[in-house]
């Protein structure tokens, strides 16, 4: 932690009210580093103020939605002020005529699913957590889940952004209707960017309608590779799904889920249809199965939680490699896995050795297909023996280059992305 | 060019790969937009990746400008050469490596058409979902570049949705790759920046695509309505109905008129004429299509077709994808403009452009792609009467900034390009650019690749980057900043 000196306390009590900053305590500690002072800016003029005062007196900032994911990523290497977009919490608007939204970055996610939901609308999006997660933060760590077989990650649903940089700029990209070529896409470069290009602040999403009716379905079977092999079928085949998943854990039955959204006359044709490919899997009841990935998290000696990526037609045998670093390392593990090639993996209470063995031998797994894992929770202790990211790629001397541009002083959230950044 | 450099070039490309007679030149001087023309220095033809490397790094040592070019199809000026400078063409880049059914990926050279991909694999049921009007010649370099969309990216999204890895000869000619055949490559998802943004980055020289099953039924419905307002409530009312049409067309009097003159759709001849593309589960399709004629009616359609077989949905088709052109068939001359609004802000767009239209004594024919507002007003006039085409010029001006008074954009397909950089002052303001240009500073420090398009003025790349902090240029008063 850096020495908080008067002056920058004061100029930034000066800029948000005092009753809007004050010390840190161990609550507000990141990954294991404590830092100085917690300000809530109450606009987004204010937030870029106290970023730029931030930067020019020296401190690490690290910006802050919910806090739900904020051990996500690498320890920063300094934090001096955190940056709470609590009081940013409005939703502008809503064009629900025009389908499209703009939200501030602390909005939390249910809340804002609520007010579309008035007009029978939604954020196509099942985030982790929606009741205390922002939209900044699934933003920051590009989160998804299943619905993004159908409607995309934040990527594809985020139209326009504005982010305060470093040095206090308030730069707005993208814009409020859906087709726009104008400029580069800068929401995509703040989708997934953890808080190292600048604080999101303001973001509009395109929206989609509620389903009319939503229906799921879950099939067991003696292997996970008859049913991946099943998912692979659905895939191939003409049903529109909303979500298709497959789940597995060291003990218990596998499963394949599937989701389907429409009226009551396309959901019973496809449910037929699902039944007619699915014929040698056993169904079984689907109560709860969309919340497979947060229950991750909720295991009570989940250890580790990874994401990692392959080709859909990879997770069979990326679950397998799974199944037998379990094994090996005599560790209980869990996978709740989007057949699109995406998935989160837990693994349960063991020696910090078994679990770095089995992440390594996963990860070594994982490259060979051509994909990825990376660690979300993780230890302090692991995260100095495993490099969370993964060795960065051909790309990362320009990843820097960009972080050395939009952030030259290395105020945000210094350290804590891929390769350093 | 000092003829070393141009010898140095014929090395790396080979006699048949470099173009540098004059005559041969004026192939390249222009887009598919006519009316800004430069002659490059020369166009040069590589054939791989290492060639377009070896390209770069001449040019990046020489200071030579590049701009890349796919098919020259682009309607904004984005592959206007650039004075002083080469053009890189990838057409003979234009293979497709790899297709991967099950896991649907298609990996292609920038020079591949689009409509090849959707060819290649047609038969295993599949197709590539962005496709903008000119599919049968435009190439997926330049798609990448323009962000490319199409009247069925309503539902499907536009180019960047589809496009999930690149490989990139960036202009200092070091060679990366962006995104992968993987989903969430762990960094900045620069694969996601560099489309759409006008070949200022770099070149693409490998695009990893994702291809999209055929739904199982794709009904269209031609309705025909007494005015463009009526058209538009219907539109507004299928959405609000939380219909999600694979497409949603409209046309105007003026441009059914020229369709007809050209193609012989047999279109309705009405006020506002709409068509309306569901896809997916033929129960759904079904259903939802009832609810669409119902809407339809309710909003006074008095003539409403459903193609009964995919030789009628084509001759639907036809029509509205050859509208550009068949402009030329009632007009010498047309601008194409592609402005943004809000759904909801049609009508009012729609009668101030109507208005305007009075008062500048010239016609304008719209097409648009309704579902998304994305307008195409086509501005007709003739060259040949003096003053007329300043004058045209003056009113797509007039209607970009209502789109952007409506809250819409100045572009949504074609691009910015050379033509529409002026306007990016009325939709951003200095620092949005300016930030756009910090990401460009990291891709291009040296300003060589498609220089002066996009943004209305360049930014030194050795900019401090601090809001208050005058440039030394500034100070000393070697450059002035507007």
């Amino acid at each position: 932690m850096k020495q908080m000196t008067a002056p920058p306390r004061e100029e930034i009590a000066a800029i948000v009210g005092a009753a809007n900053i004050r010390s840190a305590t161990q609550a507000d500690q990141v990954d294991g580093v404590l830092p100085g002072i917690v300000v809530e800016p109450g606009t987004q003029e204010e937030l870029g103020k106290v970023l730029a005062c931030a930067g020019r007196a020296g401190l690490a900032v690290i910006p802050r939605g919910g806090g739900t994911k904020i051990g996500w990523g690498n320890p920063p290497r300094r934090a001096d002020l955190v940056l709470s977009t609590a009081r940013l919490n409005g939703i502008l608007e809503h064009a629900w005529a025009d389908m499209t939204a703009t939200v501030q970055a602390g909005c939390k996610v249910a809340q804002f699913q609520r007010t579309l939901a008035e007009h029978g609308q939604r954020l196509a999006l099942d985030a982790l957590w929606p009741e205390r997660a922002t939209i900044g933060g699934i933003l920051a760590t590009n989160d998804s889940g299943a619905l993004r077989a159908r409607f995309g990650s934040l990527r594809d649903l985020i139209i326009g952004v504005t982010l305060a940089l470093a040095d206090g700029t308030l730069a707005r990209s993208g814009g409020k209707v859906v087709k726009n070529v104008a400029g580069y896409d800068l929401p995509k470069l703040a989708a997934g960017s953890l808080g190292t290009v600048g604080v999101i602040t303001e973001a509009v999403f395109r929206l989609h309608p509620l389903a009319h009716e939503a229906r799921s379905l879950s099939f067991t079977a003696s292997s996970f590779k008859m049913l991946s092999s099943l998912a692979d079928r659905i895939r191939d085949s003409r049903l529109a799904y909303s979500c298709l998943q497959l789940r597995a854990e060291s003990n218990g039955e596998p499963s394949l889920d599937v989701a389907f959204e429409g009226t009551r006359a396309g959901l019973d044709a496809q449910e037929k249809q699902l039944r007619q490919l699915a014929e040698k899997a056993a169904p079984k009841d689907s109560l709860n199965c969309w919340n497979a990935r947060e229950a991750l998290w909720s295991e009570g000696d989940a250890k580790v939680v990874a994401a990692f990526s392959v080709l859909p037609t990879q997770v069979a045998e990326f679950c397998a490699a799974l199944g037998s670093a379990g094994t090996a390392q005599k560790l209980t593990w869990k996978v709740a896995a989007q057949a699109i090639g995406v998935g989160q993996l837990s693994l349960g209470a063991s020696s910090e050795d078994a679990l770095l063995a089995a992440l390594q031998s996963l990860r070594a797994n994982a490259e060979a297909l051509g994909g990825t894992v990376v660690a979300l929770r993780c230890s302090h202790a692991l995260k100095s023996r495993f490099n969370i990211w993964g060795a960065p790629s051909d790309s990362a001397a320009l990843m820097r280059q960009v972080k050395a541009q939009l952030d030259p002083g290395q105020v945000l959230n210094p350290g804590r992305f891929v390769g350093g950044i | 060019m000092v003829a070393g450099t141009l010898g140095q070039f014929r090395e790396i490309v080979g006699e048949d790969g470099l173009i540098s007679q004059p005559e041969q030149l004026h192939t390249y001087e222009c887009d598919g937009l006519t009316n800004f023309r430069v002659l490059p220095e020369a166009v040069l033809l590589p054939t791989s990746t290492a060639q377009v490397q070896a390209i770069l790094r001449l040019c990046h040592k020489e200071k030579i400008p590049f701009v890349a070019r796919g098919s020259g199809t682009g309607l904004s000026g984005g592959a206007l050469p650039v004075a002083g400078g080469i053009v890189v063409s990838l057409a003979r880049m234009n293979r497709i490596l790899e297709i991967d059914i099950p896991n649907a990926r298609v990996v292609v050279e920038p020079g591949v058409m689009n409509l090849s991909v959707t060819q290649a694999v047609a038969s295993h049921g599949y197709f590539y979902a962005p496709d903008p009007s000119s599919q049968q010649v435009c190439s997926i370099g330049g798609n990448v570049a323009e962000n490319s969309g199409g009247a069925h990216c309503l539902k499907y999204g536009f180019t960047t949705t589809h496009v999930l890895g690149l490989e990139v000869v960036l202009p200092d000619g070091s060679l990366v790759h962006l995104g992968g055949r993987t989903l969430d490559h762990p960094g900045y998802d620069l694969c996601g920046v560099f489309v759409g943004s006008e070949g200022t980055l770099g070149i693409a020289t490998k695009i990893i695509l994702r291809i999209v099953k055929r739904p199982e039924v794709v009904q269209t419905l031609l309705a025909a309505f007494h005015s463009t307002n009526e058209a538009g409530a219907a539109v507004s009312g299928i959405i609000a109905a939380g219909v999600l049409p694979a497409a949603v067309e409209m046309m105007d009097n003026l441009a059914i008129q020229a369709a007809e003159a050209a193609v012989h759709a047999n279109y309705p001849n009405c006020g506002g004429l709409l068509l309306v593309e569901l896809d997916g589960p033929a129960a759904e399709v079904e259903h939802l299509m009832a609810r669409v004629k119902e809407i339809c009616t309710a909003c006074a359609a008095w003539e409403i077709r459903l193609a009964q077989s995919d030789e009628e949905r084509a001759i639907f088709w036809k029509g509205r994808k050859a509208a550009f052109a068949a402009v030329g068939r009632i007009s010498p001359n047309y601008i194409v403009q592609d402005g943004v609004i809000p759904r909801t802000a049609l009508p009012q767009v729609l009668s101030e452009i109507d208005r305007l239209s009075a008062e500048f004594g010239l016609r304008v024919a719209n097409v648009f792609h309704a579902g998304d507002g994305n307008l195409h007003p086509l501005i007709l006039y003739d060259r040949s009467i003096e003053g007329q085409e300043h004058n045209a010029e003056k009113l797509a001006s007039r209607i970009l900034e209502l789109c952007v008074e409506a809250g819409g954009s100045i572009t949504g397909e074609h691009g910015v390009g050379e033509e529409k950089k002026g306007f990016m002052s009325a939709m951003f303001a200095e620092p949005d650019l300016d930030t756009m240009q910090r990401v460009r500073c990291a891709f291009d420090p040296e300003q060589l690749s498609n220089p002066t398009k996009v943004f209305p003025r360049p930014r030194l790349c050795a900019e401090k980057t601090g809001p208050y902090e005058p440039h030394p240029l500034e100070t000393s008063g070697v450059a002035q900043f507007f």
